[in-house]
Protein backbone atom coordinates (compact mmCIF):
# COMPACT_ATOMS: atom_id res chain seq x y z
CA UNK A 1 0.00 0.00 0.00
CA UNK A 2 1.34 3.39 -0.95
CA UNK A 3 1.31 6.05 1.66
CA UNK A 4 1.21 9.79 1.99
CA UNK A 5 4.09 11.04 4.02
CA UNK A 6 4.57 14.63 5.02
CA UNK A 7 6.89 16.69 7.17
CA UNK A 8 6.32 20.41 7.28
CA UNK A 9 8.19 23.15 9.08
CA UNK A 10 7.70 26.88 9.10
CA UNK A 11 8.73 29.74 11.30
CA UNK A 12 6.68 32.91 11.00
CA UNK A 13 7.92 34.45 14.23
CA UNK A 14 4.83 34.16 16.39
CA UNK A 15 3.75 30.96 14.66
CA UNK A 16 5.87 27.85 14.38
CA UNK A 17 4.83 24.80 12.46
CA UNK A 18 6.53 21.48 12.93
CA UNK A 19 4.56 18.38 12.04
CA UNK A 20 5.26 14.99 10.53
CA UNK A 21 2.62 12.45 9.58
CA UNK A 22 1.91 9.36 7.54
CA UNK A 23 -1.49 8.66 6.06
CA UNK A 24 -3.12 5.76 4.27
CA UNK A 25 -3.87 6.27 0.60
CA UNK A 26 -7.54 5.59 1.08
CA UNK A 27 -10.42 7.36 2.71
CA UNK A 28 -10.87 10.78 4.21
CA UNK A 29 -8.29 12.23 6.55
CA UNK A 30 -9.38 15.16 8.65
CA UNK A 31 -6.79 17.80 9.51
CA UNK A 32 -8.46 18.92 12.68
CA UNK A 33 -7.67 21.69 15.13
CA UNK A 34 -8.61 25.17 16.28
CA UNK A 35 -7.95 28.15 13.99
CA UNK A 36 -4.30 29.07 13.96
CA UNK A 37 -3.22 25.48 14.54
CA UNK A 38 -1.55 25.19 11.14
CA UNK A 39 -4.13 23.05 9.34
CA UNK A 40 -4.45 25.28 6.31
CA UNK A 41 -0.67 25.83 6.11
CA UNK A 42 -0.21 22.05 5.93
CA UNK A 43 -2.86 21.70 3.25
CA UNK A 44 -1.39 24.52 1.18
CA UNK A 45 2.04 22.96 1.52
CA UNK A 46 0.68 19.60 0.34
CA UNK A 47 -0.81 21.37 -2.68
CA UNK A 48 2.41 23.23 -3.41
CA UNK A 49 0.70 26.61 -3.00
CA UNK A 50 3.24 27.38 -0.31
CA UNK A 51 6.83 26.27 -0.21
CA UNK A 52 7.84 25.66 3.38
CA UNK A 53 11.52 25.27 4.29
CA UNK A 54 12.99 21.91 5.40
CA UNK A 55 9.81 20.18 4.33
CA UNK A 56 9.01 16.93 2.65
CA UNK A 57 5.97 15.42 0.99
CA UNK A 58 5.60 12.15 -0.82
CA UNK A 59 2.56 10.42 -2.28
CA UNK A 60 3.13 6.79 -3.21
CA UNK A 61 6.54 6.81 -4.83
CA UNK A 62 6.24 10.38 -6.12
CA UNK A 63 8.18 12.97 -4.18
CA UNK A 64 6.49 16.36 -4.49
CA UNK A 65 8.79 18.17 -2.13
CA UNK A 66 12.13 17.32 -0.60
CA UNK A 67 14.06 20.41 0.37
CA UNK A 68 17.05 18.28 1.38
CA UNK A 69 17.44 17.49 -2.33
CA UNK A 70 16.01 20.77 -3.61
CA UNK A 71 12.93 19.06 -5.07
CA UNK A 72 9.76 21.10 -5.33
CA UNK A 73 7.04 20.25 -7.82
CA UNK A 74 4.96 23.39 -8.50
CA UNK A 75 1.24 23.27 -7.74
CA UNK A 76 0.19 23.14 -11.40
CA UNK A 77 2.22 19.96 -11.93
CA UNK A 78 0.83 18.09 -8.91
CA UNK A 79 -2.08 15.79 -9.55
CA UNK A 80 -4.36 17.30 -6.97
CA UNK A 81 -7.86 18.62 -6.69
CA UNK A 82 -8.18 21.58 -4.34
CA UNK A 83 -11.41 22.94 -2.94
CA UNK A 84 -11.03 26.33 -1.30
CA UNK A 85 -13.01 27.71 1.60
CA UNK A 86 -14.95 29.98 -0.73
CA UNK A 87 -15.94 28.38 -4.00
CA UNK A 88 -13.66 30.71 -6.02
CA UNK A 89 -15.25 29.97 -9.36
CA UNK A 90 -13.91 32.08 -12.22
CA UNK A 91 -16.50 34.84 -12.68
CA UNK A 92 -15.71 35.29 -16.37
CA UNK A 93 -16.60 31.67 -17.15
CA UNK A 94 -19.92 29.88 -16.84
CA UNK A 95 -20.32 26.65 -14.88
CA UNK A 96 -19.48 24.42 -17.82
CA UNK A 97 -16.36 26.46 -18.67
CA UNK A 98 -15.30 26.43 -15.04
CA UNK A 99 -15.59 22.64 -15.02
CA UNK A 100 -13.61 22.40 -18.26
CA UNK A 101 -10.84 24.71 -17.10
CA UNK A 102 -9.03 21.97 -15.21
CA UNK A 103 -10.13 19.17 -17.53
CA UNK A 104 -8.70 20.87 -20.63
CA UNK A 105 -5.31 21.12 -18.94
CA UNK A 106 -5.16 17.41 -18.24
CA UNK A 107 -3.63 14.98 -20.74
CA UNK A 108 -6.33 12.81 -22.34
CA UNK A 109 -4.90 9.55 -21.01
CA UNK A 110 -5.06 10.90 -17.47
CA UNK A 111 -8.78 11.72 -17.60
CA UNK A 112 -10.11 8.88 -15.47
CA UNK A 113 -13.06 10.60 -13.83
CA UNK A 114 -16.05 10.84 -16.16
CA UNK A 115 -17.56 14.34 -16.38
CA UNK A 116 -21.13 13.05 -16.61
CA UNK A 117 -20.83 10.95 -13.48
CA UNK A 118 -19.33 13.82 -11.45
CA UNK A 119 -22.00 16.24 -12.70
CA UNK A 120 -24.64 13.73 -11.67
CA UNK A 121 -22.98 12.93 -8.35
CA UNK A 122 -23.00 16.60 -7.37
CA UNK A 123 -26.37 17.38 -8.93
CA UNK A 124 -25.22 20.32 -11.05
CA UNK A 125 -26.50 19.20 -14.46
CA UNK A 126 -29.10 21.98 -14.59
CA UNK A 127 -26.56 24.71 -13.82
CA UNK A 128 -24.06 24.22 -16.63
CA UNK A 129 -24.91 27.29 -18.69
CA UNK A 130 -25.22 29.66 -15.74
CA UNK A 131 -22.63 32.24 -14.66
CA UNK A 132 -21.30 31.79 -11.11
CA UNK A 133 -23.03 34.98 -9.97
CA UNK A 134 -26.40 33.28 -10.61
CA UNK A 135 -25.67 30.35 -8.26
CA UNK A 136 -26.39 29.95 -4.56
CA UNK A 137 -23.48 29.47 -2.16
CA UNK A 138 -24.12 25.74 -1.94
CA UNK A 139 -24.34 25.35 -5.70
CA UNK A 140 -21.08 27.21 -6.18
CA UNK A 141 -19.30 24.97 -3.72
CA UNK A 142 -20.67 21.87 -5.46
CA UNK A 143 -19.41 23.18 -8.81
CA UNK A 144 -16.02 23.87 -7.22
CA UNK A 145 -15.88 20.31 -5.88
CA UNK A 146 -16.82 18.92 -9.30
CA UNK A 147 -14.20 21.11 -10.97
CA UNK A 148 -11.54 19.71 -8.63
CA UNK A 149 -12.69 16.11 -9.16
CA UNK A 150 -12.56 16.44 -12.95
CA UNK A 151 -8.79 16.76 -12.65
CA UNK A 152 -8.85 13.02 -11.84
CA UNK A 153 -6.63 13.86 -8.89
CA UNK A 154 -4.45 11.45 -6.98
CA UNK A 155 -5.32 13.42 -3.90
CA UNK A 156 -8.29 15.65 -3.13
CA UNK A 157 -7.59 18.53 -0.76
CA UNK A 158 -10.45 20.40 0.86
CA UNK A 159 -9.94 23.51 2.97
CA UNK A 160 -13.00 23.88 5.20
CA UNK A 161 -15.29 23.64 2.19
CA UNK A 162 -18.38 24.06 4.34
CA UNK A 163 -17.31 26.78 6.72
CA UNK A 164 -18.44 29.65 4.50
CA UNK A 165 -21.91 28.13 4.26
CA UNK A 166 -24.77 28.46 6.69
CA UNK A 167 -26.34 25.47 8.45
CA UNK A 168 -28.95 24.86 5.79
CA UNK A 169 -26.38 24.83 2.97
CA UNK A 170 -24.10 22.61 5.04
CA UNK A 171 -26.89 20.08 5.31
CA UNK A 172 -27.35 20.39 1.55
CA UNK A 173 -23.70 19.62 0.77
CA UNK A 174 -22.78 17.03 3.40
CA UNK A 175 -24.71 14.21 1.69
CA UNK A 176 -22.77 14.91 -1.52
CA UNK A 177 -19.50 14.66 0.36
CA UNK A 178 -20.59 11.39 1.94
CA UNK A 179 -21.53 10.12 -1.49
CA UNK A 180 -18.05 11.09 -2.73
CA UNK A 181 -16.57 9.20 0.16
CA UNK A 182 -18.51 6.06 -0.75
CA UNK A 183 -18.10 6.29 -4.52
CA UNK A 184 -14.53 7.40 -5.06
CA UNK A 185 -11.30 5.77 -4.10
CA UNK A 186 -9.35 9.06 -4.16
CA UNK A 187 -7.74 9.87 -0.83
CA UNK A 188 -9.05 13.09 0.64
CA UNK A 189 -7.43 15.47 3.11
CA UNK A 190 -10.15 17.55 4.68
CA UNK A 191 -9.35 20.57 6.85
CA UNK A 192 -11.95 21.29 9.47
CA UNK A 193 -12.47 22.72 12.91
CA UNK A 194 -16.02 21.36 13.14
CA UNK A 195 -16.23 18.06 15.08
CA UNK A 196 -19.60 17.18 13.55
CA UNK A 197 -18.17 17.28 10.00
CA UNK A 198 -15.13 15.28 11.01
CA UNK A 199 -17.20 12.59 12.71
CA UNK A 200 -19.47 12.30 9.69
CA UNK A 201 -16.82 12.22 6.99
CA UNK A 202 -13.40 11.22 8.23
CA UNK A 203 -11.76 7.82 8.54
CA UNK A 204 -8.48 9.18 9.75
CA UNK A 205 -7.61 12.17 11.79
CA UNK A 206 -4.60 14.39 12.32
CA UNK A 207 -5.05 16.70 15.29
CA UNK A 208 -3.01 19.87 15.35
CA UNK A 209 -2.61 22.51 17.96
CA UNK A 210 -0.41 25.62 17.68
CA UNK A 211 1.60 24.15 14.84
CA UNK A 212 2.29 20.87 16.63
CA UNK A 213 0.91 17.40 16.02
CA UNK A 214 -1.25 16.20 18.91
CA UNK A 215 -2.05 12.80 17.45
CA UNK A 216 -2.86 11.01 14.25
CA UNK A 217 -4.55 7.72 13.54
CA UNK A 218 -7.83 6.06 12.64
CA UNK A 219 -10.69 8.29 13.78
CA UNK A 220 -12.49 5.48 15.60
CA UNK A 221 -9.44 4.74 17.73
CA UNK A 222 -8.55 8.35 18.43
CA UNK A 223 -12.12 9.14 19.45
CA UNK A 224 -12.14 6.49 22.17
CA UNK A 225 -8.64 7.30 23.35
CA UNK A 226 -9.18 9.07 26.68
CA UNK A 227 -6.19 11.33 26.02
CA UNK A 228 -7.86 12.82 22.95
CA UNK A 229 -11.56 12.05 23.37
CA UNK A 230 -12.24 15.35 25.09
CA UNK A 231 -10.54 17.39 22.35
CA UNK A 232 -13.65 17.01 20.23
CA UNK A 233 -15.38 20.23 21.08
CA UNK A 234 -18.78 18.63 21.51
CA UNK A 235 -17.90 15.95 24.04
CA UNK A 236 -16.42 12.48 24.14
CA UNK A 237 -18.16 9.88 22.03
CA UNK A 238 -17.79 6.54 20.31
CA UNK A 239 -18.11 6.06 16.56
CA UNK A 240 -19.76 2.94 15.13
CA UNK A 241 -19.49 2.18 11.47
CA UNK A 242 -21.77 -0.50 10.19
CA UNK A 243 -24.32 -1.53 7.64
CA UNK A 244 -28.07 -1.78 7.98
CA UNK A 245 -28.50 -5.50 8.66
CA UNK A 246 -32.26 -5.78 9.28
CA UNK A 247 -35.48 -3.81 9.02
CA UNK A 248 -37.68 -5.65 11.49
CA UNK A 249 -41.45 -5.79 11.51
CA UNK A 250 -41.54 -4.41 15.03
CA UNK A 251 -40.11 -1.16 13.58
CA UNK A 252 -36.58 -1.68 14.76
CA UNK A 253 -33.68 -1.01 12.42
CA UNK A 254 -30.59 -3.03 13.13
CA UNK A 255 -27.08 -1.87 12.30
CA UNK A 256 -24.25 -4.33 12.48
CA UNK A 257 -20.59 -3.57 12.82
CA UNK A 258 -18.39 -6.65 13.02
CA UNK A 259 -20.21 -8.82 15.55
CA UNK A 260 -21.93 -6.03 17.36
CA UNK A 261 -25.51 -5.09 16.53
CA UNK A 262 -27.14 -1.79 17.42
CA UNK A 263 -30.91 -1.49 17.56
CA UNK A 264 -32.40 1.78 16.42
CA UNK A 265 -35.96 2.97 16.24
CA UNK A 266 -37.12 2.63 12.65
CA UNK A 267 -35.07 4.53 10.05
CA UNK A 268 -36.02 4.39 6.38
CA UNK A 269 -32.60 3.28 5.15
CA UNK A 270 -31.98 0.52 2.61
CA UNK A 271 -30.58 -2.80 3.75
CA UNK A 272 -26.81 -3.09 3.62
CA UNK A 273 -26.43 0.69 3.33
CA UNK A 274 -23.29 1.82 5.17
CA UNK A 275 -24.03 4.19 8.00
CA UNK A 276 -22.22 5.81 10.86
CA UNK A 277 -23.58 6.13 14.35
CA UNK A 278 -22.24 8.21 17.16
CA UNK A 279 -22.80 7.39 20.80
CA UNK A 280 -22.06 10.24 23.17
CA UNK A 281 -20.30 9.11 26.34
CA UNK A 282 -22.84 11.02 28.39
CA UNK A 283 -25.60 8.85 26.88
CA UNK A 284 -24.07 5.63 28.24
CA UNK A 285 -24.80 4.43 31.75
CA UNK A 286 -23.29 1.46 33.54
CA UNK A 287 -24.68 -1.36 35.74
CA UNK A 288 -22.80 -4.10 37.49
CA UNK A 289 -25.75 -6.48 37.13
CA UNK A 290 -27.61 -7.31 33.96
CA UNK A 291 -30.48 -4.86 33.72
CA UNK A 292 -33.84 -6.49 33.12
CA UNK A 293 -37.28 -5.10 32.49
CA UNK A 294 -35.73 -2.05 30.95
CA UNK A 295 -36.91 0.14 28.06
CA UNK A 296 -33.42 0.72 26.74
CA UNK A 297 -32.81 -0.84 23.31
CA UNK A 298 -29.10 -1.37 23.45
CA UNK A 299 -27.51 -3.09 26.42
CA UNK A 300 -24.07 -4.62 25.99
CA UNK A 301 -21.91 -6.69 28.33
CA UNK A 302 -18.30 -5.57 28.66
CA UNK A 303 -15.55 -4.81 31.10
CA UNK A 304 -13.86 -1.67 32.31
CA UNK A 305 -10.59 -0.96 30.53
CA UNK A 306 -9.58 2.41 31.93
CA UNK A 307 -10.87 5.09 34.24
CA UNK A 308 -9.94 8.70 33.47
CA UNK A 309 -11.05 12.16 34.58
CA UNK A 310 -14.02 13.47 32.63
CA UNK A 311 -14.92 16.84 31.16
CA UNK A 312 -15.42 18.47 34.54
CA UNK A 313 -14.95 17.77 38.24
CA UNK A 314 -17.24 14.99 39.45
CA UNK A 315 -17.34 13.37 36.00
CA UNK A 316 -15.39 10.26 35.08
CA UNK A 317 -14.68 8.95 31.61
CA UNK A 318 -14.82 5.15 31.64
CA UNK A 319 -13.41 3.23 28.69
CA UNK A 320 -15.13 -0.14 28.22
CA UNK A 321 -14.26 -3.05 26.08
CA UNK A 322 -17.36 -4.74 24.78
CA UNK A 323 -17.32 -8.46 24.12
CA UNK A 324 -15.97 -8.27 20.60
CA UNK A 325 -13.04 -5.93 21.15
CA UNK A 326 -15.15 -2.87 20.40
CA UNK A 327 -14.47 0.05 22.71
CA UNK A 328 -17.18 2.25 24.17
CA UNK A 329 -16.87 5.43 26.21
CA UNK A 330 -19.17 6.17 29.10
CA UNK A 331 -19.18 9.35 31.11
CA UNK A 332 -20.63 8.86 34.59
CA UNK A 333 -20.34 10.61 37.92
CA UNK A 334 -17.38 9.94 40.18
CA UNK A 335 -19.96 9.17 42.87
CA UNK A 336 -21.26 6.23 40.79
CA UNK A 337 -17.73 5.00 40.07
CA UNK A 338 -17.12 4.77 43.81
CA UNK A 339 -20.52 3.28 44.62
CA UNK A 340 -20.18 0.60 41.94
CA UNK A 341 -16.52 0.13 42.92
CA UNK A 342 -15.47 0.25 39.28
CA UNK A 343 -11.85 -0.42 38.40
CA UNK A 344 -10.04 -1.79 35.37
CA UNK A 345 -11.27 -5.32 34.80
CA UNK A 346 -14.69 -4.92 36.43
CA UNK A 347 -17.39 -6.63 34.34
CA UNK A 348 -20.28 -4.25 33.61
CA UNK A 349 -23.38 -3.81 31.48
CA UNK A 350 -23.50 -0.69 29.36
CA UNK A 351 -26.88 0.86 28.64
CA UNK A 352 -26.92 3.11 25.57
CA UNK A 353 -29.67 5.67 25.96
CA UNK A 354 -29.46 7.17 22.50
CA UNK A 355 -27.65 6.66 19.24
CA UNK A 356 -27.17 9.46 16.73
CA UNK A 357 -27.23 8.31 13.13
CA UNK A 358 -24.87 10.57 11.18
CA UNK B 1 -7.98 74.14 -45.34
CA UNK B 2 -10.03 70.93 -45.06
CA UNK B 3 -7.14 68.91 -46.42
CA UNK B 4 -4.67 70.18 -43.85
CA UNK B 5 -7.18 69.50 -41.06
CA UNK B 6 -7.60 65.97 -42.33
CA UNK B 7 -3.86 65.37 -42.38
CA UNK B 8 -3.59 66.77 -38.84
CA UNK B 9 -6.37 64.51 -37.56
CA UNK B 10 -4.88 61.50 -39.31
CA UNK B 11 -1.40 62.19 -37.90
CA UNK B 12 -2.85 62.62 -34.42
CA UNK B 13 -4.81 59.34 -34.58
CA UNK B 14 -1.75 57.52 -35.91
CA UNK B 15 0.37 58.93 -33.09
CA UNK B 16 -2.21 58.00 -30.43
CA UNK B 17 -2.62 54.48 -31.79
CA UNK B 18 1.10 53.79 -31.94
CA UNK B 19 1.65 55.27 -28.48
CA UNK B 20 -1.18 53.14 -27.04
CA UNK B 21 0.22 49.93 -28.53
CA UNK B 22 3.76 50.68 -27.31
CA UNK B 23 2.46 51.55 -23.85
CA UNK B 24 0.37 48.38 -23.52
CA UNK B 25 3.37 46.27 -24.49
CA UNK B 26 5.67 48.02 -22.04
CA UNK B 27 3.29 48.74 -19.17
CA UNK B 28 1.54 45.34 -18.93
CA UNK B 29 4.58 43.35 -17.75
CA UNK B 30 5.73 46.21 -15.51
CA UNK B 31 2.25 46.62 -13.98
CA UNK B 32 2.07 42.85 -13.40
CA UNK B 33 5.47 42.83 -11.78
CA UNK B 34 4.52 45.77 -9.54
CA UNK B 35 1.25 44.09 -8.55
CA UNK B 36 3.01 40.85 -7.53
CA UNK B 37 6.34 41.98 -6.15
CA UNK B 38 7.23 42.31 -2.51
CA UNK B 39 10.44 44.13 -3.38
CA UNK B 40 11.35 46.97 -1.05
CA UNK B 41 12.09 49.08 -4.11
CA UNK B 42 8.43 48.99 -5.11
CA UNK B 43 7.59 52.48 -3.70
CA UNK B 44 10.64 54.01 -5.39
CA UNK B 45 9.75 52.48 -8.73
CA UNK B 46 6.07 53.37 -8.38
CA UNK B 47 6.99 56.97 -7.62
CA UNK B 48 9.37 57.09 -10.59
CA UNK B 49 6.65 55.78 -12.90
CA UNK B 50 4.22 58.41 -11.63
CA UNK B 51 6.57 61.37 -12.14
CA UNK B 52 5.25 62.25 -15.66
CA UNK B 53 1.86 62.71 -14.01
CA UNK B 54 2.96 65.72 -11.98
CA UNK B 55 5.75 67.31 -14.02
CA UNK B 56 4.89 70.22 -16.31
CA UNK B 57 5.13 68.96 -19.92
CA UNK B 58 7.77 71.58 -20.60
CA UNK B 59 10.08 70.08 -17.97
CA UNK B 60 9.56 66.57 -19.30
CA UNK B 61 9.93 67.83 -22.87
CA UNK B 62 13.11 69.71 -22.02
CA UNK B 63 14.83 66.67 -20.54
CA UNK B 64 13.59 64.38 -23.31
CA UNK B 65 14.95 66.88 -25.83
CA UNK B 66 18.34 66.73 -24.12
CA UNK B 67 18.25 62.90 -23.96
CA UNK B 68 17.23 62.62 -27.61
CA UNK B 69 19.60 65.32 -28.83
CA UNK B 70 22.78 64.44 -30.72
CA UNK B 71 24.75 64.41 -27.45
CA UNK B 72 22.11 62.59 -25.38
CA UNK B 73 22.25 58.80 -24.84
CA UNK B 74 18.94 58.14 -26.61
CA UNK B 75 19.98 60.36 -29.51
CA UNK B 76 23.31 58.55 -29.88
CA UNK B 77 21.56 55.17 -29.65
CA UNK B 78 19.08 56.09 -32.40
CA UNK B 79 21.94 57.38 -34.59
CA UNK B 80 23.84 54.13 -34.00
CA UNK B 81 20.74 52.11 -34.92
CA UNK B 82 20.34 54.16 -38.07
CA UNK B 83 17.01 55.67 -36.99
CA UNK B 84 18.32 59.16 -37.55
CA UNK B 85 17.76 62.20 -35.40
CA UNK B 86 14.74 62.02 -33.09
CA UNK B 87 13.87 65.66 -32.31
CA UNK B 88 11.50 67.18 -34.86
CA UNK B 89 10.54 63.68 -36.08
CA UNK B 90 7.40 61.57 -35.71
CA UNK B 91 9.35 58.84 -33.87
CA UNK B 92 10.59 61.49 -31.47
CA UNK B 93 7.14 62.77 -30.55
CA UNK B 94 5.85 59.18 -30.28
CA UNK B 95 8.54 58.36 -27.71
CA UNK B 96 7.92 61.59 -25.83
CA UNK B 97 4.15 61.04 -25.86
CA UNK B 98 4.60 57.48 -24.60
CA UNK B 99 6.71 58.67 -21.67
CA UNK B 100 4.21 61.38 -20.79
CA UNK B 101 1.18 59.04 -21.03
CA UNK B 102 2.88 56.11 -19.26
CA UNK B 103 1.30 56.64 -15.80
CA UNK B 104 -2.17 56.82 -17.32
CA UNK B 105 -1.68 53.31 -18.69
CA UNK B 106 0.29 51.55 -15.97
CA UNK B 107 -1.85 52.68 -13.05
CA UNK B 108 -5.23 51.27 -14.15
CA UNK B 109 -3.46 48.04 -15.15
CA UNK B 110 -1.69 47.71 -11.81
CA UNK B 111 -4.90 48.51 -9.90
CA UNK B 112 -6.91 45.92 -11.78
CA UNK B 113 -4.16 43.28 -11.36
CA UNK B 114 -4.04 43.97 -7.63
CA UNK B 115 -7.83 43.80 -7.38
CA UNK B 116 -7.79 40.23 -8.71
CA UNK B 117 -5.97 39.03 -5.60
CA UNK B 118 -4.06 35.80 -5.13
CA UNK B 119 -6.99 33.39 -5.00
CA UNK B 120 -7.86 33.09 -8.73
CA UNK B 121 -4.15 32.53 -9.46
CA UNK B 122 -3.99 29.75 -6.88
CA UNK B 123 -7.18 28.19 -8.21
CA UNK B 124 -5.73 28.24 -11.72
CA UNK B 125 -2.51 26.62 -10.48
CA UNK B 126 -4.39 23.79 -8.74
CA UNK B 127 -6.28 23.27 -12.00
CA UNK B 128 -3.03 22.73 -13.87
CA UNK B 129 -2.45 26.16 -15.41
CA UNK B 130 1.15 27.40 -15.72
CA UNK B 131 1.90 31.04 -14.85
CA UNK B 132 1.72 32.15 -18.49
CA UNK B 133 -1.47 30.16 -19.13
CA UNK B 134 -2.98 31.68 -15.99
CA UNK B 135 -1.98 35.19 -17.06
CA UNK B 136 -3.58 34.81 -20.49
CA UNK B 137 -6.72 32.95 -19.49
CA UNK B 138 -7.48 34.26 -16.01
CA UNK B 139 -5.66 37.54 -15.36
CA UNK B 140 -6.32 39.25 -18.71
CA UNK B 141 -10.06 38.41 -18.80
CA UNK B 142 -10.50 39.44 -15.15
CA UNK B 143 -8.52 42.65 -15.68
CA UNK B 144 -10.43 43.57 -18.83
CA UNK B 145 -11.93 46.76 -17.36
CA UNK B 146 -8.41 47.81 -16.38
CA UNK B 147 -7.13 47.18 -19.90
CA UNK B 148 -9.97 49.17 -21.43
CA UNK B 149 -9.41 52.05 -19.03
CA UNK B 150 -5.67 51.94 -19.73
CA UNK B 151 -6.16 51.92 -23.50
CA UNK B 152 -8.70 54.71 -23.54
CA UNK B 153 -6.73 56.86 -21.12
CA UNK B 154 -3.46 56.31 -22.99
CA UNK B 155 -5.10 56.96 -26.36
CA UNK B 156 -6.93 60.11 -25.28
CA UNK B 157 -3.95 61.48 -23.42
CA UNK B 158 -1.81 61.02 -26.53
CA UNK B 159 -4.43 62.69 -28.70
CA UNK B 160 -4.50 65.73 -26.46
CA UNK B 161 -0.72 65.96 -26.10
CA UNK B 162 0.52 69.52 -26.54
CA UNK B 163 3.42 70.71 -24.42
CA UNK B 164 5.71 67.75 -24.87
CA UNK B 165 5.05 67.60 -28.61
CA UNK B 166 5.81 71.27 -28.96
CA UNK B 167 9.07 70.91 -27.02
CA UNK B 168 10.26 67.89 -29.05
CA UNK B 169 8.59 68.19 -32.38
CA UNK B 170 7.93 71.75 -33.02
CA UNK B 171 5.28 72.38 -35.55
CA UNK B 172 6.10 70.64 -38.84
CA UNK B 173 3.03 70.04 -41.04
CA UNK B 174 2.42 66.36 -41.89
CA UNK B 175 5.24 65.26 -39.56
CA UNK B 176 4.77 66.56 -36.06
CA UNK B 177 1.86 68.97 -36.29
CA UNK B 178 -0.86 67.28 -34.20
CA UNK B 179 -4.37 68.41 -33.28
CA UNK B 180 -3.64 70.41 -30.16
CA UNK B 181 -0.81 72.23 -31.91
CA UNK B 182 -3.05 72.95 -34.88
CA UNK B 183 -5.74 74.36 -32.59
CA UNK B 184 -3.09 76.60 -31.06
CA UNK B 185 -2.04 77.75 -34.54
CA UNK B 186 -5.64 78.53 -35.48
CA UNK B 187 -6.20 80.53 -32.33
CA UNK B 188 -2.94 82.42 -32.83
CA UNK B 189 -4.11 83.28 -36.36
CA UNK B 190 -7.55 84.32 -35.04
CA UNK B 191 -9.18 81.50 -37.11
CA UNK B 192 -11.77 80.76 -34.42
CA UNK B 193 -14.13 78.85 -36.72
CA UNK B 194 -11.49 76.24 -37.57
CA UNK B 195 -10.38 76.13 -33.94
CA UNK B 196 -13.99 75.43 -32.95
CA UNK B 197 -14.31 72.49 -35.30
CA UNK B 198 -11.23 70.79 -33.98
CA UNK B 199 -11.70 71.70 -30.30
CA UNK B 200 -15.38 70.75 -30.32
CA UNK B 201 -14.58 67.48 -32.02
CA UNK B 202 -12.05 66.69 -29.34
CA UNK B 203 -14.51 67.48 -26.57
CA UNK B 204 -17.08 65.12 -28.05
CA UNK B 205 -14.48 62.41 -28.61
CA UNK B 206 -13.15 62.66 -25.05
CA UNK B 207 -16.63 62.46 -23.59
CA UNK B 208 -17.48 59.36 -25.62
CA UNK B 209 -14.20 57.69 -24.64
CA UNK B 210 -14.80 58.31 -20.93
CA UNK B 211 -18.40 57.14 -21.30
CA UNK B 212 -17.06 53.87 -22.68
CA UNK B 213 -14.80 53.41 -19.62
CA UNK B 214 -17.62 54.06 -17.19
CA UNK B 215 -19.98 51.73 -19.03
CA UNK B 216 -17.43 48.91 -19.00
CA UNK B 217 -16.61 49.41 -15.31
CA UNK B 218 -20.30 49.54 -14.45
CA UNK B 219 -20.82 46.22 -16.19
CA UNK B 220 -17.79 44.68 -14.49
CA UNK B 221 -19.02 45.77 -11.06
CA UNK B 222 -22.25 43.86 -11.62
CA UNK B 223 -20.29 40.69 -12.31
CA UNK B 224 -18.48 40.19 -9.03
CA UNK B 225 -16.16 37.32 -8.11
CA UNK B 226 -18.10 34.29 -6.98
Amino acid sequence: MSLLQGRFQADHGDFQLNVAFTLPDKGVTALFGPSGSGKTSCLRAIAGLERLPNSFFQIGNKVWQDEAQGIFVPANQREIGYVFQEASLFPHLNVQQNLEFGLKRLAKEKRKVKPDSVIELLGIGALLSRPPAALSGGERQRVAIARALLRSPELLLMDEPLSALDRRLKREILPYLEELHRELSIPVVYVSHAPDEVVRLADHIIMLDQGRLLCSGPLKEIMVDPRFALLFGDGASTLFEGRVSAQREDLITEVSAKDLTLRLTHRPIALDFPIRCRIHASDVSLCTQKPSHCSILNIFPGRVLRIDPGEQAGKILVTLELAKGQKLLAQISSYSVNRLQLQPGTPVWAQVKSVAVL
Amino acid sequence: MFETSFSVVWLTLKLALIVTVILLLVATPLAWWLSQTQSRYKPVISALFAVPLVLPPTVLGFYLLLLMGPNGPIGQLSEALGLGSLPFSFTGIAIACAVHSFPFVIQPLQNSFEAIGKRPLEVAATLGASSWDCFCNVVIPLARPGFITAMVMGFCHAIGEFGVVLMIGGNIPGKTRVLSVEIYNHVEAMEYAQAHWLAGGMMAFSFLALLLIYLVNHKAAQRSMA
